[in-house]
């Protein structure tokens, strides 16, 4: 009886919704490139009704495994990809084709009433690495470090570990938290934190501080002198085609850029 | 003579049963075929006993010590919170209150064992948390203590429920024969109910810590998230399912991390087939009454 | 004797205590997501997609993808799950292959949850490539039903006096006539009570869907079985820890949590009222 209720209203809800057929275009990967994924998203939908954008995070590693395994039409990174993965896709008949769609600084917080304004590559490393544990051995208030990092399917973990880390394993007791904001607003309500995410996720709630006597900014991240300024990708499997290559195109675009900076990141040019 | 209708109907019942075989079995199946091959990278001694969860390094480390305790503190905590709160509001629930009070209670606990996890997780990270953080002192209030509390809420509903039904199902006689002896009400509650009670309630236990142990989004949400052995309760761990949830996304199919989730779900499977066998062991005999 | 009187009023004191321990907690806990959840509720919010970056609008795509999920794994779960356990009470053979299947549904239905996820995935979305899709979840989800359903509508069928059965048979009737019309209708209310908790449980899963079907943000419906969609329990989870804005999604979330908690809790009441009312006509 409820099984015969149940298919019927299966039934005519699948008719009414196939009345409505569109172009769909799946999308996965970086958080950090979420933000001006559903922004651009949003803009290209409204003026392509007839194409569905359908987006996930789940950290850059996941979305270059869905491309990887053929799940996904975009993966978003914000990070390039390891050769070793561009092997693995290529043995499974995938072709991964980068496109830049933004620029970005990796901003280290604090929270702001840590008085530390200033750390080299080095003594971000030793902190990371839990070698610094506390952060009256900086000069700052003597407060024990708590250390923020992302979890592994993190792109901006991969790029903060290669350019800070280089290998070294981050500390045990690093809390690996899911996705940029997640981080800014662990490290917004701990006084003792310290933590990295993209500069678009970067509010009053929380201090960035300089790398290296350089602010992250979108001068010191177009010319370089901010040592982890890096290039968000979206990656599509051979050359984009399509409804997929106009919202890439949509993106890259003059309008698409101004979404970029608007959501807090750097445009292209 | 069995007519074409019995034959039909029969041989629809046994293809859904052969279903039902096939994917159960596929899974236990799949769960191996996916796991097993992590071992020919590293011992399953040093992936259970190791403290070395480092999949995306060069080179991957797969021990999953601090995972699998993390999964049975988080556990425990929550058994340890619920058991006293769950077996008190039983007892009060069966023998106590009134009838009237009783019908209400009943449909309200079974209601509640129907909240979706994910909720309690919300309430976990969005409310407790930050406000134990602020009791406390603490750098962060997603640990082990926050995480046991959300946990042991949640399994409350089962044990009590479950108690419940074995408590109230223990003959009157038993408990008029008791009172007539001149007994208390608290005497007979614990004297004489709970011990004819005992295998429910010790089934509602383990089923309880089958669900703890198994809970994958209040502990994603709430436990915090670092692969260590906590040095004291405020501190974060991360058990197996977040662990898995946490990765699984990002894992390709069939390369050595892949398998390492795989290898965890087999911990999760053996852990549970073995809470389900103690289980039935203690239920089985109640039923041979 | 006073001594024992003392103990007696101390541990009824101490029952009560837990139950109101208790009862507090999860009072705290409904209070707060009413709470935070009501003011952002209303008509818009329930037929309307998100905007602005999911700052605003509505959930309507995560309530059609719940809706779905659950319908289709239901209906992928039911017929396979009752005629299994109508196998396995009527016509099992041989006893070891019963047993074999009774040991496997018992400990299918205490895995947790996040591994029919980790299966779905590896089998679903990517060995059968069917993707992250609506069909890759509901199967998912119908799995993670299936042993429940089964274990259920074993015990509502032996709930049914033998004597109805044997009547039946006594008088002539098949097998199959006596399962269909005399110990599957005396056995109904209570399989259905079973099926619809089971609906509640599957709408609120959000581990087996996380990588098999939901996806964090879409804006139309899905229109096939191929399509990700959004679903209430993943939102939730989704705009807690992946939210963007966490100023406006926070609130939102608790919104979501709201909608999903009235929509368990509905169903769930559905159920426990039809179990009362049919014991009530019940005449054995």
């Amino acid at each position: 009886m409820n099984r015969k209720i149940l298919l019927l209203t299966l039934i005519l809800s699948l008719t009414t919704l196939i009345a409505f057929a569109k172009t769909t275009i799946t999308c996965s990967g970086s958080t950090t490139v979420l933000p001006i994924a559903q922004a651009t998203a949003e803009a290209f939908m409204d003026g392509h009704p007839d194409i569905n954008i359908s987006i996930r995070g789940g950290g850059s590693g996941v979305g270059i495994a869905a491309l990887i395994n053929g799940t996904i039409d975009i993966a978003c990174s914000s990070r390039p990809m390891k050769s070793k993965e561009i092997t693995q896709a290529k043995s499974k008949g995938i072709e991964p084709i980068p496109y830049a769609i933004a620029l970005d600084g990796i901003a280290v917080v604090v929270h702001p009433s840590n008085s530390i304004s200033n750390l080299t590559i080095k003594q971000l490393k030793d902190i990371y690495t839990g070698k610094i544990k506390n952060w009256n051995e900086l000069g700052g208030p003597n407060l024990p470090i708590v250390v923020i990092s992302r979890d592994v399917s993190s792109g901006t973990f991969e790029v903060f570990n290669e350019r800070v880390m280089a290998g070294a394993k981050v500390s045990s007791s690093a809390q690996l938290l899911a996705s940029n904001n997640a981080v800014t607003t662990t490290v917004s309500t701990t006084p003792g934190a310290i933590g990295y995410a993209g500069l678009g996720f970067v509010s009053s709630k929380v201090k960035s501080v300089a790398i290296e006597k350089i602010i992250p900014s979108e001068q010191t991240v177009k010319d370089g002198t901010y040592k982890l300024a890096r290039k968000l990708y979206m990656y599509t499997n051979g050359k984009a085609k399509g409804a997929v290559s106009q919202y890439i195109a949509f993106i890259q675009s003059p309008q698409g850029q101004k979404i970029v900076e608007k959501q807090g990141f750097i445009s292209l040019n | 003579m069995k007519g074409i209708k019995e034959k039909t109907f029969q041989a629809i019942a046994y293809i859904a049963s052969l279903l039902t075989a096939v994917c159960l079995i596929a899974i236990i199946y799949g769960i191996f075929y996916d796991g097993l091959p992590l071992f020919k990278f590293i011992s399953w001694k040093d992936f259970l006993f190791t403290n070395n969860w480092y999949p995306v390094y060069s080179p991957p480390g797969f021990g999953a010590w601090a995972l699998i305790m993390g999964s049975f503190y988080v556990t425990l905590g929550a058994l340890i919170i619920a058991l006293p709160l769950s077996l008190g509001s039983a007892i009060f629930i069966s023998e106590i209150a009134s009838p009237g009070l009783r019908e209400i209670a009943k449909p309200v606990i079974e209601l509640l064992a129907g909240i979706p996890s994910v909720v309690y997780g919300l309430f976990g990270i969005a409310f407790l948390a930050p406000l134990i953080r602020q009791w406390f002192s603490l750098d962060t209030g997603l640990n082990l203590f926050t995480s046991s509390l959300i946990l042991g809420i949640m399994v409350i509903p089962i044990i009590c429920s479950i108690s419940e039904d074995a408590m109230s199902s223990v003959p009157h006689s038993i408990r008029e024969a008791s009172l007539a002896l001149g007994a208390t009400k608290s005497e007979t509650i614990f004297k004489a109910v709970i011990p004819a009670a005992k295998k429910g309630i010790i089934g509602s236990i383990l089923l309880g810590f089958g669900r703890a142990i198994g809970e994958t989004m209040v502990v994603l949400m709430v436990a915090g998230g670092a692969a260590q052995i906590p040095k004291s309760i405020f501190e974060p761990v991360r058990p197996m399912t977040s662990t898995i949830a946490a990765e699984m996304g990002e894992t390709i199919m069939g390369d050595l991390h892949y398998n390492a989730l795989f290898a965890l779900a087999i911990v999760l499977l053996i852990i549970t087939f073995f809470s389900n066998l103690i289980t039935e062991i203690v239920f089985r005999p109640k039923r041979q009454k | 004797m006073n001594r024992r009187k003392g103990k007696n009023t101390f541990w009824i004191m101490m029952m009560i205590l837990m139950l109101i321990i208790t009862a507090g907690f999860l009072v705290v806990f409904i209070v707060r997501i009413i709470s935070l959840g009501a003011p952002v509720l209303s008509w818009k919010f329930i037929v309307e997609p998100p905007r602005e970056a999911m700052t605003e609008g509505g959930i309507f795509p995560a309530l059609m993808g719940t809706f779905l999920l659950t319908a289709l794994a239901m209906i992928f779960a039911l017929p396979s799950g009752i005629f299994t356990a109508i196998w396995l009470t009527h016509y099992g053979k041989p006893q070891w292959l019963v047993n074999i299947l009774h040991i496997i549904i018992n400990t299918m239905a205490g895995i947790p949850s996040i591994i029919f996820g980790l299966f779905g995935m590896a089998i679903f979305v990517n060995l059968l490539g069917f993707k992250v899709s609506l069909l890759s979840g509901s199967l998912t989800l119908a799995i993670l039903a299936l042993p429940v359903i089964i274990n259920n509508t074993e015990q509502a069928i032996h709930s049914v006096p033998a004597d109805f059965s044997e009547a039946s048979l006594a008088l002539g009737a098949t097998t199959r006539q006596t399962i269909s019309k005399v110990v599957f209708p005396a056995a109904l209310p209570n399989i259905l009570t079973g099926a619809i908790i089971s609906v509640g449980r599957v709408a609120g899963e959000t581990a087996p869907i996380m990588f098999t079907a939901a996806t964090f943000y879409s804006r139309s419906l899905p229109h096939s079985l191929q399509d990700e969609v959004m679903a209430l329990p993943y939102h939730i989870y989704a705009l807690m820890t992946e939210g963007t804005h966490p100023e406006s999604q926070v609130p939102i979330a608790y919104g979501t949590a709201l909608v999903l908690l009235i929509l368990v809790i509905l169903i769930d009441a559905t159920a426990i009222i039809i179990r009362s009312y049919m014991r009530k006509k019940r005449q054995w």
